[in-house]
């Protein structure tokens, strides 16, 4: 019987403390800066291009070979009248979010700092009725970036 | 009016049910076909296999910072200690001395994981054993906490890949300690609720005390470790018959059941949970700064030919890794040494002779993880 009282105190105490719960559509708790949610590509402000250069590093590093990266020569490259330093940058760049398993492989190969993976709800939050559209190709994978959404992060 | 039908002329014939895989109770996708006799199990057959992923196989074809994603995702509730396990087989391999400060970050990382898988069993048993859903929300508001912090410094709830060979992939955040506390504080409170809510009482004790008796011999005969096998009285534990990390560096204890049952693994498990308080408290106490990395770390990973077998103490049991490696970026053969794998075997003799309702709780008190059983 003392037990029983026992486990009826314990759930009565409960009432006396907040909820830890929340409401889940409306509210959002709030992430940490290292969440990893997907991998996103980096926007250089200063050159108006990606960082990216197309160097296959993380293609070929990706457990699940999940991306597929196209490179280009520049066409704003010094050496073509441009004023880029980068003589190659990303032409097509595709990521199947539905494959990635969010490892951090691709952000860790990355010589140039060009990726980085999304730490907003924007990220976490990609649901479709179609598997198809989980495939995000570049301009989708920059949006984050250029519009200044992604909260900065020490491995950035 | 008297009965025609006398006992004897019924024909008394055993019904074989089948349980799973797709039932609730059985903790993901697991099938026992029972033979009952009324409402008692005469025998039980269990089948594996329906989360049969290759998880070894593919492993083959990762290198080796890219099979740790893997093992992360082979042992879903205790990812630190099956990281673990790996990166300390190819450290070995390797020949790699890991810097302090990066072992005592993973053992704090691993008692932490043992608590939160510990508060997920105390949950899920509780919905087996009856107390339906009210464990399950108590034992996770606690356990939510822990994977806060691992989210604050691995950037992911539970899928971390957080452990490197050779350390730790990046440093962890500048308040860890003061979170660590915080954590551990929030914890012995959830484990003061959970044990006030359950372990005394006397309608939980009824259910569990005399359930799934696992003799002593019956465990060792079926290579059963970590609290199944001491819940039935043997004091085996990795941590201390063969220190890895820091373990012989801390003081714990290693709690023992007496009779075997169900409500003994319940016990013996609040009480692991205690310990691994301990443990952490003196982990923080002796966290020194410095490298998380080994000076000089090769770039690629490399492993001479060779063949190492790694056991550790995962909160159910002990986990190994045997790697082959024939040189190269790849494992040759990774065999993941599942604990659960064989503490599932004890199964059948936990459960014959008992009510069907018992069986149930002789598996939840195994407190498996199917992932890690089919690999
Ligand atoms: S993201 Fe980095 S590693 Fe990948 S192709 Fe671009 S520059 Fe190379
Ligand atoms: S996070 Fe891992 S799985 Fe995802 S794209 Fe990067 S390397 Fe591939």
């Amino acid at each position: 019987m003392k037990g029983i009282l026992k486990s009826m105190a314990t759930t009565l105490s409960t009432f006396a403390r907040k909820p830890v719960t929340r409401e889940y559509p409306e509210t959002h708790k709030e992430l940490p800066e290292r969440d990893r949610a997907f991998p996103v590509l980096l926007w250089d402000k200063e050159a108006h291009e990606p960082f990216c250069t197309g160097c296959h590093a993380c293609e070929r590093a990706c457990p699940v070979e999940c991306m597929t990266v196209l490179m280009k020569d520049n066409p704003a490259h010094k050496s073509v009248g441009g004023e880029s330093g980068r003589r190659k940058i990303i032409d097509k760049f595709w990521i199947d979010y539905g494959r990635c398993m969010r490892c951090n492989i691709c952000v860790e190969v990355c010589n140039f700092d060009a990726i980085t993976m999304n730490n907003t709800w924007e990220g976490h939050e990609k649901s479709v009725y179609d598997r198809a559209d989980l495939v995000q190709d570049l301009p989708m994978l920059l949006s984050e970036h250029r519009s200044g959404e992604l909260k900065p992060w020490v491995n950035e | 009016m008297t009965n025609a039908l006398q006992p004897s002329e019924f024909e008394v014939q055993d019904i074989m049910i089948n349980m799973g895989p797709q039932h609730p109770a059985t903790h993901g996708v697991f099938r026992m076909v029972l033979q009952v006799d009324g409402e008692i199990v005469k025998d039980l057959i269990p089948h594996i296999g329906y989360m049969h992923r290759g998880a070894e196989k593919l492993s083959e074809t990762m290198d080796f910072r890219q099979g740790i994603g893997f093992m992360d995702r082979t042992e879903y509730l205790a990812q630190f200690n099956a990281e673990l396990g790996y990166v300390m087989a190819v450290e070995k391999l390797m020949d790699i001395e890991v810097p302090e400060r990066a072992q005592w970050i993973r053992m704090i990382l691993c008692e932490l994981n043992r608590l939160s898988s510990h508060f997920m069993f105390t949950g899920a048993f509780g919905t087996d054993a009856g107390v339906f859903g009210t464990s399950f929300t108590y034992a996770f508001r606690w356990r939510e906490e822990i994977l806060d912090l691992f989210e604050e410094i691995t950037g992911d709830r539970l899928m971390y890949a957080y452990f490197r060979p050779g350390g730790l992939a990046w440093e962890v955040t500048d308040n860890f300690e003061a979170r660590v506390r915080q954590v551990l504080e929030l914890s012995k409170q959830g484990i003061k609720d959970i044990d006030g809510l359950v372990t005394n009482n006397e309608i939980f004790k009824a259910r569990t005390q005399g359930v799934g008796v696992l003799t002593k011999e019956q465990a060792i005969d079926w290579g059963t470790t970590g609290p199944v096998l001491r819940a039935s009285g043997v004091q085996m534990d990795i941590r201390r018959d063969e220190p890895y990390l820091f373990y012989d560096q801390v003081e714990f204890d290693i709690p023992i059941g007496q009779n075997g049952d169900v409500y003994d693994r319940w016990c013996l498990r609040m009480e692991e949970m205690r310990q691994s308080v301990r443990i952490v408290e003196q982990c923080l106490t002796k966290l020194q700064p410095g490298p998380i990395q080994p000076e000089r770390m090769p770039r690629m990973l490399r492993t001479p030919p060779g063949e190492v077998y790694i056991r550790t103490e995962a909160p159910r049991g002990e986990f190994g890794i045997y790697m082959v490696s024939k040189g190269g970026n790849r494992p040759h053969r990774l065999k993941v040494r599942s604990s659960c794998f064989a503490n599932l075997q004890s199964l059948r003799d936990m459960s014959i002779g008992q009510y069907v309702a018992d069986a149930v709780l002789a598996l939840g008190s195994m407190d498996i993880v199917l992932c890690e059983v089919d690999r």
